[in-house]
C-alpha cells in the first residue's frame, strides 16, 4: 500500500466510523450495530470505497480482540476465575458441545457430509467475543448475572478453538484437500517440523512463562520503564508486552487471545494495573472499531440478493438453535428470567473464529467454497444483528418477563399504600431509601439492575424491573396514589424523562431529583421540580469540614462555614442560572461548557465574597465602641 | 494523689479564634490535675449532644462547672440545648431524678461591663447574680448545690497582663474548690467567689 493510498483508507474507516458511530448511539443502537453499518456503507456492495483488502484489515483489526481479553483479565483476579470455574467448563462445555450437535445434524441433513458437518457445528457454536464483550460492557451488564455467563461461555470457546483447530484437518476428505496438509500430528514451528508431545512441552512451557514473568518480571521490568517517566515508552512497553504475548501463542499454536487474557489475569494484582488498562483501553477501541468495519464490509450481498430466502432461513435457524440450547442452559444453571433472555440473545450470533476456521476448513478441503462464502455471510449477519436482538429483548422481552415475575408480590403489597417512588438504587439511591425505610416509610423502588433488586425483593421491598423512564412502569408503581417520587438516577436524560413523564401524567406528584452537574440543574431549575441536590455537593463539604478541623479550625466554626457556602452556593446557582437564562448561546459547544461553568462559578463566588465571612458572636467593632465609650468613666472611677 | 473533689468543666465558646479572656482562661486550667475540660462547641458542632455520655460524666464528678461568655445575659445557645437535654426528668430532678443530688455547681462567666454597672438603676437594672437567677433555680431543682460565680468583669478593657491575673485566679479558685479549702460559710454568703481569693 502506497503513503496515498494509505492515507485515503485512514480518512474512509475513521470517517466512516465518526459518523456513524455517534448516529447510531444517539439512535440507541450502540457502537457495535454503528460500526457494521458503517463497514456496509464504505463496503463493495454500496460505496465500494474498500475492497478485497477489507479481508487484511479484518486480519489485523483481529488484534483488538486479543487486546479486550488482555483488559478483561486484568479486571479478573485469578481467585475471581478460579470461582467462575463451573460456569465455564460446565455452561460453556455444555453449550459448545449441544450447539455444535444440533447445527452439525442440521447441516448434515441439508446434505452436507459427516466431516463438513462437524466442521460446521463446531464453527457455529462460537460466539463472537467481540460484539458480545462490547456490547455488555457499553450496556454496563459485565458484573450481573447474564454478563458473567456470558463472559463464561466466551472464554471456554476461545480455549475451544485450539482443539477445533487440530481437528479440522483430520476431517477433510481427500478428494477435496489439496494435499499440503497430509502429515496433520506434524507442525511446523518456524521452519522445524515437530511432532506432537514436543508441542505440548512447548504449549506448557509457554504457558509457565506467561505465568511466571507476569507473576516475578513484568513489575521489575515496568518498574524501570516507569522511571523515566517517558509515558509514550510506558504505552509501548504495556503494546509489547500484550503484542509479544500473543506471538508467543500463536507460534506453539495456541489462541493469542487466550494468552493475553492469560497474561491479563496474571498482571491482575500488579500495581502498574490502572497504567496498562488506561494504555491499552484506546488501541482495543480503535481496533476493535477496524474490525467490526471490516466485517461488515465483508459482507456479500450479492449472494443475499441472489437467494435472499436460503440465506435469511440459515440465519434463523442458526440463532433460534443457539437461542434455544442457551436458554435452556441458562435456566439448568440457575439465571433468572430476563437475564436469561439476555443471556441467550447476547450469545446467539457466529463469531469472528468463525472466520478463522471456515477459511481454514476451506483450506484443508472439509466445506466447499460456496459453502464457505454462504457461512461467512450468515455469520457476518447474525454478529450484525446481535445489538438488534439486545436492544429488542431491553426494550420488549425483558419488561415482559420482570411483569409477570412481578405480579403476585404487586398483588400482596399494593394492599398498602406506598406514598413514594424512588427512581434508580444505586450509590445515591441507597443511601437516601435506606433512610426514609429505616424511618418507617414504605418505597417502590424502580431500578434497572436485577441484581439489586433481587436482594431487595428478599427483604420485602416492591420493586419493579426498568428505568422508569416508562409511563406503564411509573402507573404499576403507583404514581397515582404516590405523594412524593425521588429521582436519583445517574443518568441525567433518564432523569429528565422520568420527570417530564411524571410532571405531564401526575401533577399532584412531589418530584425531588438528584442533579448530576450544572448543566442538569439548570433542566430540573426549569422545569420546577419540588427540590433538588447536587449529588456530591454534601460529602464533598462534609470532607471540607474535616480538612479545615485537620488544619486548626475548631469544629464548630468549620461546620459553620460549611453551612454559610451551603446558602451562598444555591445563592450562586441561582445566580448563575438567570444568566445562563439569559446567554444560552454560550452554552452551545458542549466541550467549552465544563470550563465555562467554572469560569462563571468562581466569579459569581469572588463576587459574593462577603457572604462567606462568618461575622456571628463577633466582638471586634464592639470592643472598639466600648474602648471610646469606656474610657472616661474608667477615668471617673479612678 | 486522689483530688477531694472532682470537677467537670463545660465550656461553652461558639467562636474560640476570636475569643481574648475565656481562651487564657481555659488554657490554664486545662491541664489542672483532677479537672476534666469538655471544648463542648467542638464536641457537637451539629448539636447532636450525647445525652447518655453527659449525663455518665456528670455522674463521675464532683463539681461542675458551666464555662461560658455572658451572652445577653445569659448563654450560648448550645448551654441551653446541654440543659435542656441532658438534665433528664428522672435524671436529675422528679421523684427519682437524684442523679446530681448534693453535687455542687458554679457559673464562670465573662462580660464586657464592668461590676459597677450591674445593678445600677442607670445602665443594667440587674445584678449579675440576679441575671444568673435561672441557672441557680435550674441547680436547686436538681438538688445541687449552686456556687457563687467567677466572673470577668470589664474584659473589653482587659490588657493581656490583667487577663493573665484573672486566669491565675480562676486556677486558684478551681484548685480550692478540688481541694476543699474554702469555708462553706463563705461560699454561702459570697456574692461572687473572685471575692474569696482577693
Amino acid at each position: 500500500m502506497d503513503e496515498q493510498s494509505f492515507f485515503l483508507n485512514a480518512i474512509v474507516y475513521l470517517l466512516a466510523a465518526v459518523i456513524s458511530v455517534p448516529v447510531a448511539k444517539r439512535l440507541g443502537f450502540g457502537s457495535v450495530l454503528g460500526y457494521l453499518i458503517a463497514g456496509m456503507i464504505i463496503g463493495p456492495f454500496v460505496l465500494g470505497f474498500i475492497g478485497s483488502e477489507g479481508d487484511d484489515v479484518m486480519h489485523f483489526a483481529e488484534f483488538g480482540v486479543v487486546m479486550m481479553l488482555f483488559l478483561i483479565g486484568l479486571e479478573l483476579k485469578p481467585n475471581l476465575l478460579w470461582g467462575m470455574r463451573k460456569s465455564i467448563f460446565g455452561l460453556g462445555g455444555l453449550q459448545l458441545l449441544l450447539s455444535a450437535l444440533a447445527i452439525g445434524a442440521v447441516a448434515i441433513a441439508l446434505g452436507q457430509s459427516i466431516g463438513a458437518g462437524v466442521a460446521i457445528g463446531l464453527t457455529l457454536g462460537l460466539s463472537s467475543t467481540a460484539i458480545v464483550l462490547q456490547t455488555l460492557a457499553e450496556k454496563g451488564l459485565m458484573k450481573q448475572a447474564s454478563g458473567k455467563a456470558s463472559f463464561s461461555v466466551l472464554l471456554l470457546q476461545d480455549i475451544a478453538v485450539v482443539p477445533i483447530l487440530a481437528l479440522i484437518p483430520l476431517l477433510g476428505s481427500s478428494s477435496l484437500a489439496p494435499g499440503h496438509n497430509t502429515h496433520h500430528e506434524v507442525q511446523y514451528i518456524g521452519n522445524v517440523a515437530i511432532d506432537g508431545w514436543v508441542q505440548v512441552a512447548l504449549m506448557l512451557s509457554v504457558i509457565t512463562a506467561i505465568v511466571v514473568g507476569g507473576l516475578y518480571l513484568v513489575k521489575y521490568f515496568f518498574r524501570i520503564i516507569a522511571r523515566t517517566g517517558l509515558r509514550e515508552v510506558f504505552t509501548a512497553a504495556a503494546l509489547l508486552l500484550v503484542i509479544s504475548t500473543a506471538a508467543l501463542m500463536e507460534l506453539v499454536g495456541l489462541s493469542p487471545a487466550l494468552g493475553a487474557f492469560l497474561a491479563g489475569v496474571v498482571l491482575a494484582n500488579n500495581e502498574y494495573r490502572h497504567e496498562m488498562e488506561a494504555d491499552i483501553e484506546p488501541f482495543k477501541g480503535l481496533l476493535l472499531g477496524l474490525f467490526f468495519i471490516s466485517v461488515g464490509a465483508s459482507m456479500d450481498f450479492s449472494l443475499l440478493g441472489s437467494s435472499p430466502g436460503m440465506i435469511l432461513s440459515l440465519l434463523v435457524a442458526l440463532i433460534g438453535i443457539k437461542f434455544v440450547i442457551l436458554f435452556i442452559l441458562g435456566r439448568i444453571f440457575g439465571i433468572r428470567g430476563g437475564q436469561n433472555t439476555m443471556f441467550a440473545f447476547s450469545l446467539a450470533q457466529g463469531g469472528e473464529f468463525a472466520f478463522v476456521l471456515v477459511s481454514f476448513s476451506a483450506d484443508n478441503g472439509v466445506l466447499t467454497p460456496e459453502t464457505s462464502s454462504i457461512l461467512f455471510l450468515v455469520v457476518a449477519l447474525s454478529m450484525a444483528l446481535t445489538p438488534l436482538l439486545l436492544m429488542l429483548n431491553d426494550k420488549l422481552i425483558m419488561p415482559q418477563v420482570c411483569k409477570t415475575e412481578n405480579t403476585r408480590e404487586e398483588d400482596a403489597i399494593d394492599e398498602e399504600e406506598t406514598p413514594l417512588i424512588i427512581a434508580g438504587f444505586g450509590r445515591f439511591g441507597t443511601v437516601l431509601g435506606r433512610f426514609l425505610i429505616a424511618n418507617g416509610m414504605s418505597a417502590t423502588i424502580l431500578d434497572d439492575n436485577p441484581d439489586n433488586i433481587d436482594v431487595l425483593r428478599k427483604f420485602g421491598f416492591k420493586v419493579y424491573y426498568g428505568d422508569a423512564t416508562r409511563a406503564d412502569l411509573l402507573a404499576s408503581a403507583g404514581a397515582d396514589k404516590a405523594k412524593v417520587l425521588i429521582v436519583a438516577v445517574d443518568d441525567r436524560e433518564k432523569s429528565m424523562k422520568i420527570i417530564d413523564l411524571a410532571q405531564r401524567n401526575y401533577p399532584h406528584l412531589k418530584i425531588l431529583s438528584r442533579a448530576m452537574d450544572m448543566e442538569h440543574t439548570y433542566e430540573l431549575m426549569d422545569r420546577g421540580v419540588d427540590g433538588f441536590k447536587r449529588d456530591v455537593f454534601e460529602s464533598s463539604l462534609a470532607l471540607g469540614i474535616e480538612a479545615l478541623t485537620h488544619l486548626g479550625y475548631n469544629k464548630y466554626r468549620a461546620y459553620r462555614l460549611a453551612q454559610t457556602f451551603r446558602i451562598h452556593t444555591s445563592r450562586v446557582d441561582n445566580e448563575l442560572y438567570k444568566h445562563h437564562k439569559e446567554d444560552e448561546i454560550k452554552y452551545l459547544f458542549e466541550a467549552n461548557k465544563y470550563v465555562l461553568e467554572l469560569e462563571e462559578l468562581f466569579q459569581a463566588e469572588k463576587e459574593d465574597a462577603d457572604h462567606l465571612r462568618d461575622e456571628s458572636w463577633d466582638i471586634s467593632s464592639r470592643l472598639e465602641e466600648a474602648k471610646e465609650f469606656n474610657r472616661p468613666s474608667q477615668e471617673e472611677s479612678r | 494523689m486522689v483530688p477531694k473533689n472532682k470537677i467537670l468543666i463545660l465550656f461553652f465558646h461558639p467562636l474560640l479564634h476570636k475569643s481574648r479572656v475565656n481562651r487564657v482562661l481555659i488554657n490554664a486550667v486545662n491541664e489542672l490535675g483532677g479537672v476534666n475540660c469538655r471544648f463542648m462547641y467542638d464536641l457537637y458542632p451539629d448539636y447532636q449532644i450525647d445525652v447518655r455520655e453527659e449525663q455518665e460524666l456528670l455522674m463521675q464528678h464532683d463539681i461542675i462547672i458551666w464555662q461560658h461568655p455572658f451572652y445577653w445575659y445569659s448563654a450560648p445557645s448550645l448551654l441551653k440545648e446541654w440543659l435542656d437535654l441532658v438534665l433528664e426528668h428522672g435524671f436529675a430532678f422528679g421523684k427519682e431524678g437524684r442523679a446530681l443530688e448534693g453535687k455542687q455547681v458554679m457559673s464562670a462567666i465573662s462580660t464586657g461591663g464592668r461590676r459597677d454597672i450591674y445593678g445600677s438603676e442607670e445602665k443594667v437594672k440587674f445584678s449579675v447574680r440576679a441575671l444568673l437567677a435561672p441557672f441557680e433555680q435550674t441547680a436547686n431543682l436538681c438538688r445541687m448545690h449552686y456556687l457563687p460565680p467567677f466572673v470577668s468583669h470589664g474584659t473589653y478593657l482587659l490588657n493581656e497582663e490583667q487577663i493573665r491575673n484573672t486566669a491565675e485566679e480562676y486556677k486558684r479558685v478551681l484548685k480550692g474548690l478540688r481541694d476543699g479549702n474554702f469555708p462553706m460559710e463563705d461560699l454561702i454568703n459570697a456574692e461572687y467567689i473572685n471575692d474569696l481569693i482577693s
